[in-house]
């Protein structure tokens, strides 16, 4: 399992145990943490589960695809830390993770 | 003026009817006549991938269940848009050029100038409006008398509120919902949306007319413009040219237009119908308003305001096991894919509370999604969170009339009368 924090625009904050496999996305959707509606269901088709991960955590989260690049070219508030999460599969190397949303999704 | 009566429904083709190498769906009179749910059905089942011909639109394929829908619509690299997102082909000497209507790059360099008008920052700004607007509307309906929800309510509402993101005239706004009307007008004669092919250009062109003034008025505001979307186009760089090409303009003008019109509007119907249809479900609303930002997700699935969306294959493709050929046109049928079982559960009943009620398509997915979602969403939560503290009812008291087209899944009637909360 990999402990991951959510952490929502107000600040709010869940630290989830998240099993491998799963996406962070994932993660996110089946313990109700709000903030992350992932309308597509996990097909980087919608860019509603826009988050922020630090750029520490970049080797072990991997890069984004083009489809994901795209994908992020439409949303809001876009910052060089800016991942979809669906994209990002659990790992027990992500042990720790800490992914912040934006205001909102679009 | 309507021609409804005129056709008689039993004369179209059942569905289970005619061996599955003949069925074809584009009769905008299925649709008008609610026929169209079982070429589906039947299509999900038998024939995901359908292959149809006709005079009219030639030779397409019929994308029937949601996956293979998603396959095509996030494979914007094989399915291009151009020149048109609807079954039909537009006319040699007025194609619109439309950015929903672009491929990649220009597509995505014009959407990215429009969009802050429909994203969330500029919602939140907008809102105490929409609902100042939504509060007069309601309050200013006649009790206990039929009218027609469509034109008091649905028009109205939608209208508003596109005058409000264009930054319209308001005394003149009544033209948005005209040229939005004309503009998916067809010119199959006998149709209660038939208009002639040069009436309609016409009429268009008086659009441009009025938008250019617009335009003219909006320039020069420098790098910080105004955030509706005429300021932002005649503003940016990349598109402050946008009109040295009249039918560029016009084409955006009516993506906008059309856009934010037909689809909340239609939603807006086709949720109090589904209400009435649904008597379990208004319960539900009544005691618990708490279910209205799931209910407008489930609203906008059971409407699916545009029916298809239409892609041009680049390269030999196989999808479904069908091989399908560069230069063919593919038919995405958002309207079945929101009612496939396999991939949404109990997807022909309305259910106001469902789990994952997000997860349709009516929306589109992919790099043509739908930029206005978060304003649908937006203006039908408002509404029903207004009406339910004023009216314990609004009872359906009529048969809905619907338009006849296989795009929009628009009504003309929908007869109601109000019943005020005890």
């Amino acid at each position: 399992m990999a402990k991951i924090t959510y952490i929502e625009h107000s600040g709010t904050e869940h630290v989830i145990e998240v099993a491998p496999g799963l996406s962070v996305m994932e993660g996110a959707v089946k313990n109700m943490v709000p903030g992350i509606d992932a309308d597509c269901g996990g097909a980087c088709a919608c860019a509603t589960c826009h988050v922020y991960v630090d750029g520490a955590w970049r080797d072990k989260t991997g890069e984004k695809n083009d489809m994901e690049e795209t994908m992020l070219e439409f949303a809001e508030e876009v910052k060089d830390e800016s991942r979809l999460s669906c994209q990002i599969e659990v790992t027990d190397a992500l042990d720790g993770l800490v992914v912040r949303m934006p205001e909102s999704q679009h | 003026m309507s021609l409804a009566e005129d056709i008689n429904p039993e004369d179209l083709p059942e569905a289970y009817s005619m061996p599955i190498e003949e069925m074809d769906p584009s009769d905008g009179r299925l649709f008008m006549h609610q026929k169209h749910w079982a070429y589906f059905e039947r299509m999900r089942k038998e024939d995901p991938v359908h292959l149809s011909e006709n005079e009219e639109f030639g030779r397409f394929w019929n994308i029937t269940k949601f996956k293979d829908i998603m396959a095509v619509d996030t494979n914007h690299q094989v399915f291009s848009s151009e020149p048109s997102i609807v079954i039909a082909d537009p006319p040699e000497d007025f194609t619109l050029p439309m950015f929903i209507a672009m491929d990649q790059p220009k597509h995505d360099v014009q959407r990215k100038i429009v969009a802050p008008t429909a994203a969330p920052a500029n919602l939140i700004v907008l809102e105490p409006l929409i609902r100042e607007r939504v509060c007069n509307i309601l309050d200013s309906l006649p009790i206990g008398e039929e009218f027609n929800w469509v034109e008091k309510v649905s028009i109205e509402l939608t209208t508003q509120m596109l005058a409000t993101l264009f930054d319209f005239p308001f005394e003149d706004r009544h033209l948005l919902p005209y040229w939005s009307d004309v503009a998916t007008t067809t010119d199959e004669e006998g149709s209660n949306n038939y208009m002639e092919e040069e009436a309609r250009k016409a009429v268009l062109w008086e659009c441009y007319e009025y938008f250019v003034k617009l335009w003219n008025e909006r320039q020069g505001q420098g790098d910080n413009p105004k955030m509706d979307f005429i300021s932002l186009l005649a503003n940016n760089p990349e598109t402050k040219n946008m009109n040295d090409d009249p039918l560029e303009y016009l084409g955006n003008l009516l993506l906008l237009i059309v856009g934010g019109n037909d689809t909340t509007r239609n939603s807006i119907s086709g949720g109090v119908l589904a209400l009435n249809q649904n008597p379990k479900e208004y319960d539900k609303l009544r005691a618990d308003p708490s279910v209205i930002p799931n209910m407008v997700s489930e609203i906008i699935r059971w409407q699916t305001p545009l029916a298809h969306m239409r892609r041009i294959a680049k390269e030999d493709i196989e999808l479904g096991g069908k091989q399908i050929k560069k230069g063919d046109k593919v038919v995405m049928w958002y309207i079945s894919g929101n009612r496939d079982e396999t991939e949404i559960d109990r997807a022909n009943e309305f259910l106001i509370d469902r789990e994952k009620a997000r997860h349709h398509i009516a929306f589109g997915f992919g790099i043509h999604r739908c930029m206005g979602n978060r304003v649908a969403e937006m203006q039908l939560k408002i509404l029903w969170e207004e009406i339910v503290k004023r009216f314990d009812f609004v009872e359906v008291v009529g048969e809905p009339e619907r338009l006849q087209s296989n795009f929009v899944m628009g009504f003309l009637q929908l007869p109601v009368v109000l019943h005020p909360k005890k």
